[in-house]
């Protein structure tokens, strides 16, 4: 048997540059789906009003964008029965800052 | 003929009789799709073709896995499928196909699931059915819901790029996330041992009519050929967008009968998690697959339009049987299944 090298083996995420470095969070990624809810993913956390947190149940959630779901704040389906349409996504650009 | 396959498999080791009994079983089968007025409602073939495929999924009791890649299996396998495939083809109801892309692909398949008027088994259940209907229910869906995700789980290998990476983020969800009390199938037998009803992978094959056999043999036919990939893709899109609310009322239905949320909890997840899914089914699966393989097109609305065709059609069956007065199970014969 080898003697154990010295050296600390490297995390997946060293490799990538455009990722976080060692310790920093992932950022939350929060997707509108066109004529429908918002699909969050990552590490978060959803709070009631009163700062209570809501049990997330799944990795991936979809939160209610047309207010009528009967699950709020997540999404059940129910956009489709009252026709929501979503305006074209993204929004058109702002115009660049002053650099 | 399905008595002639388990007269076959039973026949574990490899004796003189086995050539004799292929035989006869390859003859019985050409003999079986010769004769058949309608093989999406044959209870021999789909039997056959359910038994068969079992073998790919838990397996069969009393019969050596080794059958699983059997010639002779194989080959019963490859007798009914084109067969099969042909039945759906002609009759599932294609909608006019968009150009493929992320959107019009999407699009289209909400318009073609938001458009299906299909009897309502779910406004059924939430308002009419008895508790000895909804049993029956859930006797019926039980054939597919105890593996439930595993037909689509074949193609996660048969897919490339964001199309694989969408189905995994669905399927990771269906098996509960890799907790085991969350997988959707273990929240089925949940939902039948609440009832009283016996949770065996298997139980009720026996019970069923043949639609609820072709609609299981469907997904496997469509998972485990890499050439239908597109279809196995839009099929699962076609569920998930034609899930949420029916649960919704599936779970008022057991709530009205008195269940408690050992019960409907299955349901409840369904509303939340098929929410989801639709989302990713429709766009970065069945849509990012359409347009990253053009000439799967097709195939991804024939899934989604087969699916529709014969779910629709056996809610039908369920339908007029319980306004009849009736049972909407088969009439039960000598029980001849093993698992
Ligand atoms: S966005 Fe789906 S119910 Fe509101």
């Amino acid at each position: 048997m080898t003697e154990p090298d010295a050296q600390p083996a490297k995390r997946w995420d060293d490799q990538w540059e455009d990722r976080p470095a060692i310790g920093a969070d992932e950022p939350v990624s929060i997707t509108a789906y066109p004529n429908g809810p918002l699909l969050v993913r990552g590490t978060f956390e959803i709070l009631t009003p009163t700062g209570e947190v809501i049990p997330p149940r799944r990795k991936t959630v979809a939160l209610c964008r047309c207010g009528v779901s009967t699950l709020k704040p997540f999404c059940d389906g129910s956009h489709k029965a009252i026709g929501f349409k979503t305006e074209q996504e993204p929004p058109a650009p702002q115009p660049p800052l002053p650099t | 003929m399905s008595a002639g396959l388990l007269e076959l498999l039973l026949e574990n080791s490899p004796t003189a009789t086995e050539a004799d009994l292929a035989a006869t079983l390859r003859e019985l089968t050409a003999a079986a799709l010769g004769e058949t007025a309608d093989l999406l409602q044959d209870d021999d073939l789909q039997t056959a073709l359910f038994l068969a495929y079992e073998l790919r999924y838990s397996g069969l009791r009393g019969v050596d896995d080794a059958w699983e890649w059997h010639p002779e299996v194989l080959a019963l396998c490859a007798s009914i499928e084109p067969e099969f495939e042909k039945a759906l083809r002609e009759r599932a109801l294609m909608p006019e196909l968009p150009e493929p892309g992320v959107e019009s692909v999407a699009a289209a398949l909400f318009e073609l699931t938001g458009s299906d008027t299909g009897p309502s088994v779910s406004r059924y259940l939430a308002k009419k059915a008895t508790d000895e209907q909804a049993q029956e229910f859930l006797i019926l869906r039980s054939i597919y819901q105890l593996k439930e995700a595993d037909p689509h789980t074949w193609a996660i290998p048969r897919l490339r790029s964001r199309a694989k990476a969408a189905l995994v983020e669905i399927q990771a969800d269906e098996y509960g996330g890799g907790r085991f009390d969350r997988m959707h199938s273990e929240l089925f037998a949940r939902t039948m041992r609440g009832v009283g009803l016996d949770a065996t992978n298997g139980h009720y094959v026996d019970v069923v009519p043949a639609i609820t056999l072709a609609s299981s043999n469907m997904m496997t036919m469509f998972g485990a050929h890499r050439r239908l990939r597109g279809a196995i893709a839009g099929h699962l899109a076609a569920l998930e967008m034609t899930s949420s609310q029916p649960n919704r009322l599936y779970g008022n239905g057991f709530r009205r009968l008195g269940y408690n949320a050992d019960v409907t909890f299955y349901f409840d997840e369904h509303v939340e998690a098929d929410a989801v899914h639709e989302q990713i089914a429709a766009r970065d699966l069945a849509g990012s697959l359409a347009t990253d393989e053009p000439e799967l097109l097709e195939d991804v609305f024939f899934g989604a339009a087969a699916g529709l065709y014969v779910d629709g059609l056996s809610g039908t069956q369920q339908l007029d049987a319980w306004t009849a007065g009736t049972s909407a199970l088969r009439a039960t014969e000598t029980s001849s299944m093993p698992a």
